[in-house]
């Protein structure tokens, strides 16, 4: 049994029955999924949680659906790495990362994803659809197909190639538009008005959203109780980013952990950046624009939930940080090179945001940050397909040799 | 000169039901004018009460967002498409 209570506007405060739907009638303001916490607080323990299955599910008291394993493919519990490599290039005491990337279809969207299908199926529908910058379109494929749901997956047509069959491998109806994702986005927030479907991250918005509080928990449980001093993830349209804070404060709340004084710090690409623009020019307003980013995941020029990634780095003195497009790639490597660990576009951007955070002295040496890497890199190999040369001999010592040198 | 609007659901107990009405006028703010002597209530729900358009909603002319063009003050041609649709979805 969940514990939520009901939607609620964010903006007015206007209570509504829990339904599939994710705006305010009233102020058009975004719908929130409200919960007893105090219920929460009497239900779980930290061993509680720990005794609980290996994935987003031990922290099913917080998520707005009950588990169901007909469309369950274990999404969460993802690593915390320790890093060395990079922790040691930028002087870092305590680096950890968050390798997300290893979801079971490569995304943190699998969270997300995970919750929205179980709510979907709760609710009744039986096709599952979203407006996606591809990782949401792998992650709501997969899901479909394994609770025998229809899929609709709506996509800007220049996605990554990976990205792409990623998410067509397991057979969803695919719309490609000849635009950007704010134009795939406006076309699915049209369509959603009239298709029976559940549109993951339009009408069942407020349920899939608190799929990524779960980023906040297992951060939180897997630092031994804790929440950090940083935490540094790159944002899109803001939900993750929120959500991820969202966590950590609930689990204060209900005395899993201590007080939190995470800053929260967003990355975007320069060619995708309303909400870091925001933040440098002192505005809560979000200007929207039109994306061009390598960063293609990171590609939405109208964050929906922009705003309240402001009001979050504001109420926990964090920042938001531009990542120049070159940086992107080389982002990749460094990660990659340093501590084994291959990201996409997104994750590229989240290790150059790092970098510049503690080049300008706001993350310190000592202060324990947490890197969100939130989508795999073979998913977006176009990015760095630069670093493929290998040394090409015939299968010989002799040619191994003259190419290497001889074994002293 | 008439333009076709669509509305939105959570706008629709305004609109008595109908997902699309032809109204007249020679800017958008007009058009939202227009609307409001139709739909009585229909313009607070668009714009707030210095006339911008409300944070939370996006107007899109032929399929481009009015913040990419001349805002309320984009001129209407004949013919044109107007959509209200509100802008928390996605990501």
């Amino acid at each position: 049994m969940t514990h939520v209570t009901s939607l609620r506007c964010k903006e007015c405060s206007r209570e509504y029955p829990v339904g599939a739907f994710n705006v305010c009638e009233f102020c058009f303001g975004p719908l929130e999924v409200r919960y007893d916490l105090d219920a929460i607080k009497a239900a779980v323990s930290r061993e509680s949680i720990a005794a609980g299955p290996n994935s987003l599910w031990r922290y099913a008291e917080f998520l707005p659906a009950d588990h169901n394993p007909d469309v369950d493919i274990n999404a969460g519990f993802t690593p915390l790495i320790r890093s060395k490599g990079l922790a040691d290039k930028l002087g870092l005491e305590e680096l950890w990362i968050k390798n997300d990337s290893v979801n079971p279809s490569y995304s943190f969207k699998d969270r997300v994803v995970a919750v929205a299908s179980a709510k979907a199926l709760e609710l009744g529908f039986d096709t599952l659809a979203c407006a996606s910058t591809g990782n949401l379109a792998c992650a709501v494929a997969a899901h479909a197909a394994r609770g025998n749901m229809k899929a609709y997956v709506f996509i800007p047509s220049d996605l990554e190639a990976g990205k792409v069959l990623g998410a067509a491998i397991y057979g969803p109806t695919m719309i490609a538009i000849d635009g950007t994702y704010d134009d795939v986005n406006r076309l699915c927030s049209e369509l959603a008005d009239t298709y029976p479907w559940a549109f993951v991250n339009i009408n069942i918005r407020p349920f899939y959203a608190d799929g990524s509080k779960t980023l906040g928990f297992e951060v939180a449980e897997q630092l031994g109780w804790r929440a950090p001093a940083h935490v540094v993830a790159p944002s899109a349209s803001g939900a993750m980013f929120t959500k991820i804070y969202q966590g950590f404060n609930e689990f204060a709340y209900t005395g899993l952990i201590g007080k939190v004084e995470t800053k929260m710090h967003c990355v975007q690409a320069r060619g995708c950046s309303p909400i870091a623009t925001a933040y440098e020019e002192g505005r809560l307003i979000i200007r929207p624009v039109r994306a061009n980013t390598i960063a293609k995941s990171l590609g939405i020029g109208n964050p929906a939930d922009g705003y309240y990634a402001l009001k979050v780095i504001e109420a926990s003195g964090g920042s938001a940080v531009i990542a120049e497009e070159h940086e992107v790639a080389e982002g990749i490597k460094l990660l990659a090179e340093a501590d084994g660990i291959f990201t996409e576009g997104a994750g590229g951007v989240a290790v150059a945001g790092l970098r510049r955070l503690v080049a300008r002295g706001t993350i310190k040496p000592d202060e324990p940050t947490v890197l969100y890497i939130t989508g795999n890199g073979l998913k977006t190999t176009e990015v760095v397909a630069d670093v493929v040369h290998p040394i090409h001999i015939e299968a010989t010592v002799a040619a191994f040799q003259d190419a290497i040198g001889a074994r002293a | 000169m008439s333009v076709t609007v669509r509305i939105p659901g959570p706008l629709r107990k305004i609109s008595n039901g109908a997902d699309k009405v032809e109204v007249e006028g020679s800017d958008l703010a007009a058009l939202v004018a227009a609307l409001e002597e139709q739909f009585p209530g229909m313009k607070e729900r668009l714009v707030d009460e210095n006339g911008e358009l409300r944070y939370f909603v996006n107007l899109y002319l032929n399929n481009e967002d009015i913040r990419f063009l001349d805002g309320l003050k984009t001129p209407l041609s004949p013919g044109d498409e107007v959509s209200i649709v509100p802008a928390v979805a996605g990501g």
